[in-house]
């Protein structure tokens, strides 16, 4: 049974042109998702995972952002050289976001009804009645009262009903991956929890895969099967979370770890990241 | 859209200044440059036909000279805009017209940009009651057609230059004030601002030093723009005769002068028109491509 | 929204006094004569100076005058130096055409201002970009006097449509349309002229307001679904770019009613700005102060009535 990788990331490379030259955002990097499998991709603002991220989709704007050199496969077709109108039927229909502000992710002025309904009217035309499913895909988030919470606006709702309005969203067009970036990074402890958990289920009871970009290690446990650590636009580790967790090898990564606080940790003073190891590269 | 912010990089280079690039910027816009080009010829003019004003000098011809058996004529090679109805050369007045109203136009600018600036200084930094208070009388007076009332304070008043270059400026400081005030209100709270109150700077330091030079760029690209809406409205007022009187030519006089003779003397309403036309029109192109310049800068980040 | 409408209403009154004591302040604290002829002309016997000072309360201290002016203004009694008849009458008789003049510049000045910047913004960056922009800068650029000098010398040499005035003068009409018709055509020049600036003006608004709306967060979340670039434009930018459009109509307003006094003098359209013109004058106080209240007045309206436009549009505001 061969599997085939369903996201291919061969040596991509992004470059941005600013007023001041050219940023190497992204360099060289590799990985690979096989369908239904889980990444959490970790580093620190600047690493480029935000950048790795929105690059499957050519979401990033291309006059200061171009593509350097690499591939993206999806279901092996190459997404730099996809036509406009395939790229867009991949957008959401096959790769899927949710981002990490959901304040201002929604469209401030159309209800939720309003803004899932078009999702499904482009990617799933065959469905009938929209709103019966839209209801079900605000249920399959734990949004309660569905039939009339889809007609409130998107300041109406709580910061943590948002993001999982946010993920009905995204969920309505069936992708076969979903992309979050930061998802909890702008919610208040207790609502990451909900919303970590919220995604453990979907990605058990869908099969969809996912890709989980974050700045906190600590919140990937149980969630993802394989993880990449990113700095400075380089992958420097990268492999399965519970031997890399365990025994990680690059300093970086155990920078990171360390960092984490634990509960009943008697030291007084919380670590911060020893970039000492940069000096003997 | 997030880009990844630029890597820290190790010999960070002192950088030009902003204004620097700013003006680098300015230079590759081709629109703004012309139009500051014309800007500058305008002032030169001015400046020239000002101080040969001052001497009697003046070119083509006298100005105030009247010619009554040169009167109306069409241009032609002696007179190459024409001769208005008691026989002056039109081109004369036109540029003798210039350095009125461009004095006119720069000065109210720097009147009311001196009143909008500091309320709005004063408005934004302070905040509270007078704030609201300071912003409320903005409100009532930007309530008032601009036009009207200054066409009913000189009238009144009595219209030589400095009156009407005070009631102009009088009058035009809200937009300035806003705007100065919006910058405050942002740069107030910003981190610099706070890192220099916690080195113990005190308030008017941290004015000057830290929020009126970001507050700068916007506060010019408002002054350069101020100036050919004080020059409409000074040609407007001399049209409706109650700007600066004749003999003293202004472009806005020469048009109302000929009003009467429109029908047979064209060059009398067309070319004074087409000046303060192609004047407001290059200090709003160079306002504009400056303002430009300066806004991508807090863009890029 | 109760408290919304609750609390502009309270500003809007707190303005309003602020405006009548302005445009009082201002007219009588200038020096010159009050009187409609000179201060010392020795045909006018002291006998008539005191009544005229009694009759305009000019003998009375400056709150009180005041004061006596704001009653009489409301109460319609106010008269005006000139002519002798209640100020009111002579404003209210030119309100119709300013208004209708105003709104049509406004309607004008909205319509093709959305269409220019919203075109400006879908094709920013390129040459007709560009060459809009410098559009919109020549529409400011150009004096409203020039422009409808050069019109009516246009008009009046090269055809034979008569402008002047509300309707053609000494004519008979046949019939009800062609009454109208008449009229809208005498409406819609000066109109037009008047929109000039506003059109520009608010294509700019438009513009950038389009281009800011384009780098929210949520336009990247519809392009992430698959929206093309017009759905996109159209529907999602658009709706959140309109704002500036509706609050932009306060500072219409007064613009406009500023730059009618010029035009409609020259297009002798009898509207509030010529009467104004007329009033300064003749230095008929009373009319002023009046006008200059009542047309301050109608913009605080104006404001207050795109305050509530805002808040239809903007369901943010609407909910609380």
């Amino acid at each position: 049974m061969s599997q085939h990788a369903l996201l291919e990331i061969h040596n991509l490379s992004i470059r941005f042109r600013t007023g001041h030259g050219a940023v190497e955002a992204v360099k060289n990097v590799s990985f690979s998702l096989k369908e239904g499998s889980t990444l959490a991709i970790v580093g620190e603002s600047g690493s480029g995972k935000s950048v790795t991220a929105l690059s499957l989709t050519r979401l990033l704007p291309m006059p200061p952002a171009e593509f350097v050199g690499g591939d993206i496969l999806f279901a092996g077709e190459s997404v730099p050289a996809m036509a406009p109108d395939r790229l867009r039927a991949i957008r959401g229909g096959g790769i899927a976001y949710i981002f990490q502000e959901p304040s201002t992710s929604l469209n401030p002025v159309y209800t939720i009804r309003s803004q899932i309904a078009e999702a499904i009217r482009l990617h799933r035309p065959e469905v009938k009645d929209v709103d019966a499913e839209i209801v079900r895909c605000l249920n399959t988030v734990g949004i309660v009262n569905p039939e009339k919470r889809m007609h409130d606006y998107p300041h109406q709702l709580s910061g943590g009903m948002q993001q999982r309005a946010m993920i009905a969203m995204a969920l309505s067009c069936k992708p076969r991956l979903l992309v979050a970036d930061e998802p909890t990074t702008a919610l208040d402890v207790t609502i990451q929890a909900q919303i970590l958990a919220e995604l453990r289920r979907l990605r058990r009871d869908l099969n969809m895969a996912l890709i989980l970009i974050t700045h906190n290690i600590a919140i990937i446990g149980g969630l993802c099967d394989r993880i990449a650590v990113m700095f400075r636009g380089e992958i420097v580790e990268y492999g399965d979370t519970e031997s890399v967790l365990r025994n990680p090898q690059h300093p970086y990564t155990k920078a990171l770890i360390a960092c984490v606080p634990k509960l009943g940790a008697k030291e007084k003073r919380m670590k911060t990241i020893d970039y000492s190891w940069l000096n003997s590269r | 859209m997030t880009a990844a912010p630029p890597l820290p990089s190790r010999n960070a280079t002192a950088s030009s200044g902003p204004g620097r690039r700013s003006l680098a910027r300015f230079r590759k816009n081709p629109v703004g440059v012309t139009a500051a080009a014309i800007v500058g010829l305008l002032f030169l003019v001015a400046l020239v036909t000002g101080i040969g004003a001052c001497f009697g000098v003046y070119f083509p011809y006298d100005p105030n000279a009247t010619n009554l058996a040169q009167k109306l004529r069409a241009p032609d090679a002696a007179h190459w805009l024409g001769t208005d109805n008691l026989g002056r050369d039109v081109l004369s007045r036109l540029l003798n017209g210039s350095y009125i109203s461009l004095t006119v136009g720069f000065i109210a600018v720097a009147v009311s940009l001196s009143i909008g600036v500091a309320v709005g200084a004063v408005s934004g930094y302070l905040g509270g009651w007078v704030d609201n208070v300071l912003m409320r009388i903005v409100d009532a007076i930007l309530c008032f057609p601009t036009f009207f009332l200054i066409l009913t304070a000189v009238a009144l008043l009595g219209p030589s230059i400095i009156n009407i270059i005070v009631i102009i400026g009088l009058v035009s400081w809200t937009g300035t004030a806003r705007l100065v005030r919006a910058e405050f209100l942002t740069l107030r709270e910003s981190e610099y601002v706070r890192a220099a109150r916690t080195l113990g700077q005190r308030s008017p330091a941290i004015i000057f030093r830290h929020i009126l030079p970001n507050a700068a760029a916007p506060i010019i690209v408002t002054a350069v723009i101020g100036i050919p809406d004080a020059i409409l409205t000074e040609a407007g007022l001399s049209f409706l005769g109650f700007g600066v009187q004749p003999p003293q030519a202004t472009w806005g006089n020469i048009i109302s002068d000929g009003k009467t003779y429109f029908l047979d003397a064209w060059w009398l309403i067309v070319f004074p028109g087409l000046a303060i036309f192609v004047a407001a029109l290059s200090f709003y192109l160079a306002g504009d491509a400056l303002r430009q310049a300066a806004e991508s800068r807090s863009e890029r980040k | 929204m109760v408290t919304f409408i609750i609390r502009r209403l309270l500003i809007s009154t707190v303005l309003l006094f602020l405006i009548s004591v302005v445009s009082f302040f201002i007219i009588t604290l200038t020096p010159g004569s009050p009187y409609p002829w000179g201060e010392l002309n020795p045909k006018i016997s002291p006998q008539v100076k005191e009544a005229f000072k009694k009759k305009f309360h000019l003998d009375r201290p400056l709150y009180e005058q005041y004061w006596l002016n704001m009653k009489g203004l409301f109460s319609g009694t106010l008269t005006s130096i000139k002519d002798d008849r209640p100020v009111l009458d002579r404003i209210g008789e030119r309100l119709p055409a300013t208004v209708r003049l105003n709104v049509l510049a406004i309607v004008i000045s909205l319509t093709f201002g959305l269409l220019l910047g919203v075109y400006a913004a879908r094709h920013a960056g390129t040459l007709p970009d560009l060459l809009t922009s410098i559009l919109a800068f020549v529409f400011i650029a150009l004096p409203g006097f020039w422009v409808s000098n050069l019109i009516v010398i246009g008009l009046v040499k090269f055809t034979d449509a008569p402008i002047l005035g509300t309707q053609t003068y000494g004519t008979d009409f046949p019939n009800l349309v062609s009454l109208w018709l008449d009229q809208f055509w005498h409406l819609a020049l000066p109109a037009m002229v008047l929109s000039i600036g506003g059109i520009a003006v608010q294509s700019r608004y438009i513009r950038a307001s389009m281009l800011e709306t384009l780098r929210e967060d949520y336009i990247r979340t519809a392009r992430a679904k698959g929206l093309g670039d017009d759905v996109i434009f159209y529907k999602h930018a658009l709706r959140n770019s309109i704002r500036p459009l509706i609050t932009g109509i306060g500072g219409l307003l007064p613009a406009l009613i500023g730059g009618s006094v010029i035009i409609e003098t020259i297009f002798a359209y009898p509207g509030l700005g010529r009467l104004g013109y007329e009033a300064v004058l003749e230095r008929d106080y009373p009319t002023l102060v009046a006008l200059n209240f009542i047309v301050a007045a109608l913009v605080l309206l104006g404001n207050l009535i795109s305050d509530l436009l805002y808040a239809v549009v903007d369901p943010r505001v609407r909910l609380e």
